[in-house]
């Protein structure tokens, strides 16, 4: 092929290829440059600071700093016996040091998180310590408290020693790494993760069915109703919007209450005994009706916008043909919104599985979500590794769900309008 | 088997559909089997209106409408049995072109291999086999419409709807089809209601043409009759092109009447006028008035030619006229007419049958 071989050269001898990048650089440098404060801006304010702190969630360097001495004096222990001498001599030399700079509280608090137990006995030690006398650390120190003797709490301290660790991703499964360094499952009744996690899937799945039972109608309505009417619709879909989260929410609670507008309803028609109130809210129910509510627009939108674009004459051609309305609807129109479906679902299903505020406010004990649980991490354990690792599992778990949609129905299939 | 007379009888139908305004007034329609009949009106005059309640998407809002001798008015669309082209085809999107045609046997529960059969001979019928396996997206315009024909037909329906299904297609396309269309209605026989607004697809394609206009079928008949014999001047200005003149009877006499028109008197046609006094507009086509015409013309006039057009085969020569200046002549481009020129003055002639006057409007 000699068409493909031979160089196309310019009238100035310059190969083609070569004089039309050259030509289009300038071109690209431009629009570069244009989007170069935003991608600045994501950078900084976006990428960085959710890379740091996901970097949190793996990051354990803080306990192998505090105590360099110790971990390098144990890398020739066996975690068989009590270690030698050595190690306790060590342990004393970095444990002074933290006391001097007022650091030993963060590491019995880093400690605690492997083994219970840690807290007090590194009080106990602080106190004692200043007391100690030169030589001897092993005995001094094993004197101070028992458990300083036993050699589970050693063993407890060496498994700190790596700079990198998956305990907290195990601890969010309700799993931690045993004694033997085996990965085993926490007892049956400390299991609070794998609940709250199979819950949030729980509520997040039946609240996306309740949105598409309630929006199909609606936005079906809203495409097919004269102007006059669908534009009064369209407001009032798009009203809560506009008003605040926190308002909803805290509406629902006034409707819901055992003392509620609600519950007044229905002992006025008759429907439950005034001392026989149902419970509504502080619970799962609360969390269903509030979040369904709240993500209703997150469906009919998308719906809304694919139905817009079907034309009302094949739902006339798929009955002129012999289709009674149902299957007219079953065969044509439903397929047709399948793009909307997806689009809606999927909005709905990932906005709730990392619903927050609503499940805080309404679903009590048994309505909350795992992003209570990591905000309760962020802001009163302040464990923000744990709170990073759950929140990496959640965005992966959204991944996922977002590959397997990919793969049904295609994501070049959704239509957000 | 007699052909049935009035296969499609539409008897006294009104339809409002605000309650104020009446978009189709009293109407009175027979279709006889096998016919193709076009609905031809400008927008708004109620054909597809007409159309929708034949096929059972509206109801009329008194009278009754019978198909084959039943009343439809009661029966669901699905249960009418009619096949429908729309205007923009309506093939459903996500089906293949095999499975929009499978549509109407399947919910008729016809076994499968029949349904293949009818199928190919569907296809066949528009000339599009081997294209069972495309998705409608992957068609051209023209194809679509043949899939929607093919698909209206499938089921063998006595009585097929098109509403305008050439609307969006281009000029040669839509002329190609025109004919496509002519001959599948010749070769099955079905009959054909079909609504337009485009008068040479009506003439082209129709046995009689129904003119809507005003929600009122100001004339059903055969084409030509249309076209020569319009019985009011709605129909003579909308088919076609249309010289005019208004003025007021002089004279009526053995079949034909005097209308003065700018202080000359000429002979007309009286088809909707009565008596002396009566407003007429008398309707003359292009091609019935001759220049430099022979004597046996009964009238004859001389006009001044204020604009002359070329077209090819003929030529188009803008004439005033007895004080119309839109007096329009078609000119055959032979050697004898060659010296029509701007601003010369010459003879016009025509047969005062041709001329016709009705009514004023």
């Amino acid at each position: 092929m000699s068409s493909e071989t031979k160089q196309i050269l310019t009238t100035d001898g310059i190969p083609l290829e070569v004089s039309l990048k050259k030509a289009e650089r300038k071109n690209k440098i431009k629009a570069f440059l244009l989007v170069a404060p935003l991608l600045l801006f994501l950078i900084i304010t976006y990428v960085f600071p959710i890379g740091d702190m996901l970097f949190r969630s793996v990051d354990d360097k803080m306990v192998t700093q505090m105590l360099p001495k110790t971990f390098k004096a144990m890398e020739n222990w066996d975690g068989q016996e009590l270690p030698e001498e050595e190690v306790f001599a060590a342990f004393h030399e970095d444990f002074i040091k933290l006391v001097e700079d007022k650091r030993e509280g963060k590491l019995s608090t880093q400690l605690n998180y492997t083994k219970n137990g840690f807290k007090s006995i590194i009080k106990k030690l602080r106190r004692k310590s200043k007391s100690f006398e030169e030589g001897n650390y092993k005995e001094q120190i094993m004197s101070v408290h028992k458990r300083w003797a036993d050699v589970e709490y050693w063993r407890a301290i060496k498994r700190r020693a790596p700079e990198f660790t998956s305990q907290k991703y195990l601890k969010g499964m309700d799993m931690y790494v045993n004694e033997e360094g085996k990965i085993v499952s926490v007892e049956e009744d400390r299991r609070i993760h794998r609940v709250l996690w199979l819950r949030t899937l729980e509520i997040a799945f039946f609240v996306t069915v309740f949105c598409f039972l309630m929006a199909y109608p609606i936005a079906h309505l809203l495409a097919t109703l004269p102007m006059k009417y669908s534009n009064l619709l369209m407001i009032c879909v798009l009203l809560p919007f506009w008003t605040s989260l926190l308002v909803r929410t805290a509406s629902w609670m006034i409707l819901l209450q055992q003392q509620g507008i609600v519950n007044d309803f229905f002992v006025g028609i008759g429907l439950v005994a005034d001392d026989n109130r149902p419970e509504m809210m502080y619970n799962k129910t609360g969390s269903y009706v509030a979040m369904t509510q709240i993500l209703l627009p997150f469906m009919v939108l998308p719906l809304y916008s694919v139905m817009k674009t079907i034309s009302p004459s094949l739902m006339r051609a798929g009955k002129s043909l012999g289709g009674t309305p149902f299957v007219a609807f079953w065969k044509v129109y439903f397929p047709l919104t399948i793009p909307g479906i997806g689009a809606g679902c999927l909005l709905v299903f990932i906005l709730a599985i990392g619903y927050y505020i609503t499940p805080a406010l309404v679903g009590g004990a048994s309505g909350t979500l795992i992003s209570n649980q990591i905000a309760f991490h962020m802001k009163s354990t302040l464990d923000w590794s744990f709170a990073s690792a759950m929140g990496l599992m959640l965005l992966s778990g959204v991944l996922v769900i977002y590959w397997v949609y990919n793969k049904l129905v295609g994501i070049d299939n959704i239509k957000l309008g | 088997m007699a052909l049935k007379k009035d296969f499609v009888k539409f008897d006294k139908v009104d339809k409002s559909y605000d309650g104020k305004v009446l978009v189709v007034k009293d109407l009175q329609l027979d279709i006889e089997e096998g016919e193709f009949v076009t609905m031809l009106g400008p927008s708004g005059s109620g054909k597809t209106t007409c159309l929708m309640m034949l096929a059972g998407f509206e109801t009329p809002t008194n009278g009754e409408i019978y198909l084959d001798g039943k009343a439809i008015s009661s029966i669901p669309p699905h249960k009418r049995g009619i096949g429908m082209v729309f205007q923009n085809y309506a093939l459903f999107p996500h089906m293949t072109v095999y499975e929009n045609l499978a549509f109407p046997l399947r919910v008729r529960k016809i076994p499968k291999d029949e349904a293949d059969k009818k199928i190919d001979k569907a296809l066949s019928m528009v000339s599009l086999q081997g294209f069972a396996s495309r998705m409608p997206g992957q068609l051209s315009g023209g194809q679509q419409q043949r899939v929607a024909v093919a698909r209206s037909l499938v089921f063998d329906p006595q009585l097929v709807l098109m509403d305008e299904p050439l609307g969006a297609l281009d000029k040669n396309l839509r002329e190609s089809m025109q004919y496509e269309i002519k001959h599948i209605h010749e070769n099955i026989g079905v009959t054909v209601v079909y609504v337009t607004h485009d008068q040479s697809e009506a003439l082209t394609m129709s046995n009689r043409i129904a003119v809507f206009n005003d929600g009122k079928v100001q004339q059903l008949s055969s084409p030509d009759e249309l076209y020569e014999k319009p019985v009011n001047s709605f129909v003579a200005e909308f088919i076609g092109e249309n010289n005019t003149f208004v003025g007021e009877v002089s004279d009526i006499s053995g079949g034909k009447c005097k209308v003065k028109i700018a202080n000359t008197d000429i002979l007309a046609n009286p088809i909707s006028v009565k008596g002396k006094g009566e407003k007429t507009k008398i309707s003359l086509r292009p091609e019935r008035a001759l220049i430099n015409p022979s004597d046996q013309m009964d009238n004859i006039h001389s006009g001044k030619i204020e604009e002359v057009i070329y077209h090819g085969d003929h030529t188009r020569v803008r004439i005033n006229l007895l004080g119309n200046n839109q007096f329009i002549l078609k000119v055959p481009n032979s050697s004898a007419n060659l010296d029509i020129k701007l601003g010369k003055d010459i003879k016009i002639g025509w047969n005062s049958e041709d001329a016709r006057a009705l009514d004023p409007s």
